[in-house]
């Protein structure tokens, strides 16, 4: 029986549920099947369709690293229907996924280099993917700067890594709220990202930057970045575009003739200049 | 005509509109709406017979506000999508310019909204022959047939919206097809989604609709939309006792009144 | 294989229908009723109405239908059972009588389900669909195939493809190993081909734009797509009647313990399609949505999938409810044929 249906998902048990900020969640996720298991196979940056049954699927990239093996994990807010679902799911449910989709961040060719990454509000988990996996791979590259900002303190995710990374001294770690947001306990730095990045001593030289925020965040960010004499090639991000299929069939997530499931979501400044505005 | 033509030029050198909204001939010997925003394109400006499309759904589509002030070539159905949507606050009637002439050959002139009205009145809703007859004959029809009669039609139906789309009062942002918190309405084409579709398109029209037909003449299967309409019209004239002019203005199953027949309103 | 061309009489056209209905495969064809001229699925050679241009709806629905089961499943708090659609029990299937624009549109369907991956429904209903195409004897304002490189007698798609001509007989050319299994269903009935140029038998309609001159004018800025599109309603019915236009959703149709996964038709025109839920929509305005309809049809389909995602059927015009007529306007852009 010919029968390979692309748009069946694998099942995945809930392992763990971790409350990252209001409305956020990260899901730990294991395969059922153990072929599933032993085949699935990912790179830093690729996403998924996640789904409750009755409910739909909904996109997220997979936020752990290709590197730690036998799970994967999710960070989603809850904004519209299907994300709603998921965050009333408890550990021990089942959930759909299929994947995994998209290119992906080439950081074997960032060997021998220092890696920026800037990244605002909920958008630090496609980087939290590439920042683990280079850490993961420590000797392989330079210097790593990590610069992360949320409206308010309580709206920085991954609480426990942001402390992890500060305390290793391998990496340098750079959070920041927005003005209005800080608590009276904060230690890190207040205002916007592309100020603060503004205000560091950036080396463009032998530097790869990703950027990944919210649209307002990114088109401000890129300027800093190039006043810093960054290649526009070297500076990476991610888009989004609303998704049903993931693989190029269902029409609606194309940026002119390149499509986000396919060709991105992973895109360098350079690529993202010839592209009309339709993101 | 010429005077139309004439008085929606001087709009536009004006600069007192931006754009007019009128009808020119199709490809295909129809009349067809079209937009101008330079007066040396005037002359494409037709109107007769054919033009059949009801313009007030161009007044609040959010790619005509972009442009600026409209003036609209109106027709007496336009005219009567005009005062829904004024009365429903989608716009300001002072907002916008009405262009036409009027049964004795002279331009529209209206002061106002109640004037438009009035002129409305005048020239009561008089439904085709054709219609009427449809209506009598679904009438007429048992209770199994009529649920036969408009399963088959409603089996043709691809759910493309272009019924509210080309329907003036259907204006709403969100749908509530579209809508999926809670999905109240099923999206798929099959013989549930399709009955749930139509008998919310056409309860929500109901004591609205302006009996244009712009439904039923942009469905591109046939579906006699209108004659759903048409019913729920006649049907609550007889029930609430509402007149058509009242129909225009007021919406008889939004509004409160004391000395309503029914006690569970009190 | 070879294409091998017959000869089938007139006389003979209601027993080939009628043999290939008894043989077991589900036959659809045009019909006429309330001058409305759709495929249906066919008993009688008698319910057939075959002098027709155009029907409303294309046949992209055999291979591409409205709704399509994707799965179904059950579930509670800790079991999720999907149950696989059988592909094996999609019927066997023949379109009869379509115009060579539709048979011409499965490649360019072909082409966007086997993207990388293969969809496994769109695929196998395609395989289990042998095409009978009929040239066209007439055509009316809206046509244009011969713009987009086709014509109305081309074989392009069709297994079969069937010519009306002297005497009313028709000059059958089997093109596929699809069409001869039905040819040799059917042998006895027809007979060796005359010499004849075809092309004198089907209509003369002229080339109106190039294809070339289009897609080298075409560009996202450049255009007035907003002068263009202020008529449209922004409705769906150039989608949905187009043979070529296979943009779909997924919904999930049941509650959170029982019922299935569906793909639906969708389509660029209205705003849903690529609204963010966070309120943000990258074609909010629908000039950028009459733009990615052409765009996608004319640049970016030949781009990334090598066909053109237009067969010049004209249904999308014929359709649309203020009349905006896309050859009229690739007419513009193109800036006609010279
Ligand atoms: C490549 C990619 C990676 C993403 N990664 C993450 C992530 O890691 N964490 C996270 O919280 N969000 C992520 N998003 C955004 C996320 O997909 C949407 O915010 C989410 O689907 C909307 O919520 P919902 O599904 O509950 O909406 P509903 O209203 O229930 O669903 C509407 C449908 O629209 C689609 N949709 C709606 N908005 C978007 C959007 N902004 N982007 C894509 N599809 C959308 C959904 O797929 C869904 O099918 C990502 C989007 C893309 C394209
Ligand atoms: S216009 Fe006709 S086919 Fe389209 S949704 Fe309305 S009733 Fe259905
Ligand atoms: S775009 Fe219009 S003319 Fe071209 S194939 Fe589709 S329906 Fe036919
Ligand atoms: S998500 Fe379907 S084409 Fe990209």
């Amino acid at each position: 029986m010919r029968n390979d249906n692309i748009y069946k998902p694998c099942l995945m048990r809930i392992e763990k549920v971790t409350d990252e900020a209001p409305d956020v969640k990260t899901f730990r996720l294991k395969f059922i099947d153990d072929v599933q298991a032993r085949n699935f196979d990912f790179k830093a940056g690729q996403f998924g369709e996640y789904s409750v049954m009755g409910e739909g699927e909904s996109t997220f990239c997979i936020a752990s690293p290709p590197t730690r093996k036998g799970y994967i994990e999710c960070t989603f807010r809850k904004t519209g229907r299907v994300t709603s679902a998921l965050a009333n799911k408890e550990e021990g449910e089942i959930i759909g996924f299929r994947g995994p989709y998209g290119n992906r961040f080439p950081i074997e060719e960032w060997k021998g280099k220092n890696l920026l990454f800037v990244a605002g509000g909920i958008a630090l988990p496609p980087m939290r993917c590439v920042i683990w996996n280079c850490l993961d791979l420590r000797e392989d590259y330079k210097d790593i700067t990590i610069v992360y900002g949320a409206k308010t303190v309580d709206d920085l995710i991954y609480k426990n890594e942001l402390e992890e990374w500060n305390e290793r001294p391998d990496v340098t770690l750079v959070t920041t709220v927005d003005p209005g947001g800080e608590t009276p306990a904060w230690k890190g730095q207040i205002g916007f990202v592309p100020t603060i990045l503004e205000k560091m001593e950036l080396k463009a030289e032998n530097t790869i930057a990703v950027v990944c925020g919210p649209p307002i965040m990114i088109k401000f960010t890129f300027p800093v970045l190039v006043k810093a004499e960054f290649k526009e090639a070297d500076i990476f991000t991610t888009l989004e575009n609303r998704m049903k299929c993931g693989f190029g069939k269902c029409g609606r997530c194309n940026v002119g003739s390149v499509y986000v499931c396919k060709d991105g979501p992973v895109f360098t400044y350079a690529q993202l200049k010839k592209l009309p505005a339709e993101y | 005509m010429d005077r139309v033509k004439q008085k929606a030029r001087d709009l536009l050198d004006s600069n007192k509109v931006q754009v007019v909204i009128g009808y020119e001939e199709g490809t295909d010997g129809t009349a067809r709406p079209v937009f101008i925003m330079d007066s040396k394109n005037i002359d494409k400006l037709i109107f007769n017979d054919r033009c059949y499309h009801n313009l007030a759904v161009y007044l609040t589509k959010v790619e005509v506000e972009k442009i600026g002030r409209v003036a609209v070539e109106a027709s007496l159905n336009t005219l009567k999508g005009i005062v829904k949507l004024a009365s429903e606050g989608q716009f300001v009637f002072e907002d916008i310019d009405i262009l036409g002439v009027n049964r004795n050959g002279e331009l529209y002139e209206f002061a106002s909204l109640d004037e438009v009205i009035d002129y409305i009145d005048q020239h009561p809703v008089e439904y085709s022959p054709e219609e009427i007859s449809l209506l009598r004959k679904i009438e007429s029809m048992t209770r199994e047939e009529r649920w036969e009669y408009w399963q088959e039609e409603f089996s043709r139906c691809i759910r493309c919206y272009a019924c509210r789309a080309a329907c003036p009062n259907c204006y709403c942002d969100a749908c509530i097809v579209d809508i999926n918190q809670p999905q109240w309405i099923s999206p798929t084409p099959d013989a549930l989604g399709n009955l749930e579709w139509h008998i919310i398109r056409a309860m929500h029209l109901a004591g609205r609709c302006v009996n244009c037909g712009a439904c039923a003449k942009a469905c591109p299967v046939d579906i006699p939309l209108n004659i759903l309409n048409l019913k729920l019209a006649e049907e609550i004239s007889k029930n609430f006792g509402i007149s058509e002019e009242f129909l225009l203005t007021n919406y008889p199953l939004a509004i409160y009144d004391p000395n309503d027949k029914e006690n569970f309103i009190k | 294989m070879t294409p091998q061309n017959k000869l089938l009489k007139k006389e003979c056209l209601p027993t080939f229908v009628e043999t290939l209905v008894k043989g077991g495969k589900l036959l659809y064809a045009p019909t006429k009723e309330n001058e409305r001229i759709e495929f249906k699925l066919i008993e009688n050679f008698s319910e057939i109405y075959l002098d027709y241009i155009q029907t409303t709806k294309s046949i992209k629905s055999i291979v591409f239908p409205p709704i399509e089961k994707l799965f179904e499943y059950v579930a509670d708090k800790e079991h999720v059972e999907i149950k696989d659609v059988n592909l094996n029990t999609i019927p066997e299937t023949i379109v009869f009588g379509a115009h060579p624009c539709d048979a011409a549109s499965f490649k360019v369907l072909n082409a966007v389900f086997t993207w990388d991956c293969n969809d496994e429904f769109f695929l196998t209903r395609k395989d289990k669909t042998t095409v009978i195409g009929l040239s066209c004897k007439n055509h009316d304002d809206y046509c244009f195939c011969t713009s987009v490189d086709l014509n109305p007698g081309s074989t392009e798609g069709s297994d079969i493809l069937l010519t009306r001509i002297e005497n009313d007989n028709y000059l059958a050319e089997i093109m596929t190993e699809k069409g001869e299994a039905v040819y040799k269903l059917v042998k006895n009935l027809f007979e060796p081909a005359p010499q004849v140029d075809k092309n004198a038998f089907v209509t003369q309609l002229p080339k109106l734009f190039d294809l070339n001159d289009l897609r080298g004018k075409l560009s996202f800025e450049g255009l007035s797509w907003m002068q263009q599109s202020l008529r449209c309603l922004s409705c769906g019915t150039c989608a949905y009647v187009c043979p070529t236009c296979s943009c779909f959703d997924i919904q999930d149709i049941g509650n959170q313990t029982k019922g299935k996964r569906v793909r639906i038709w969708d389509t660029c025109a209205l705003p849903q399609f690529t609204l963010h839920t966070s309120g943000h929509n990258p074609r909010h305005f629908q000039n950028e949505r009459w733009r990615q309809r052409i765009m996608h049809k004319f640049s970016y389909e030949p781009e990334r999938l090598h066909v053109y995602g237009c067969v010049g059927c004209g249904r999308c015009s014929r359709a649309c409810p203020v009349n905006i007529n896309i050859l009229e306007n690739l007419i513009e852009i193109s800036g006609g044929n010279k």
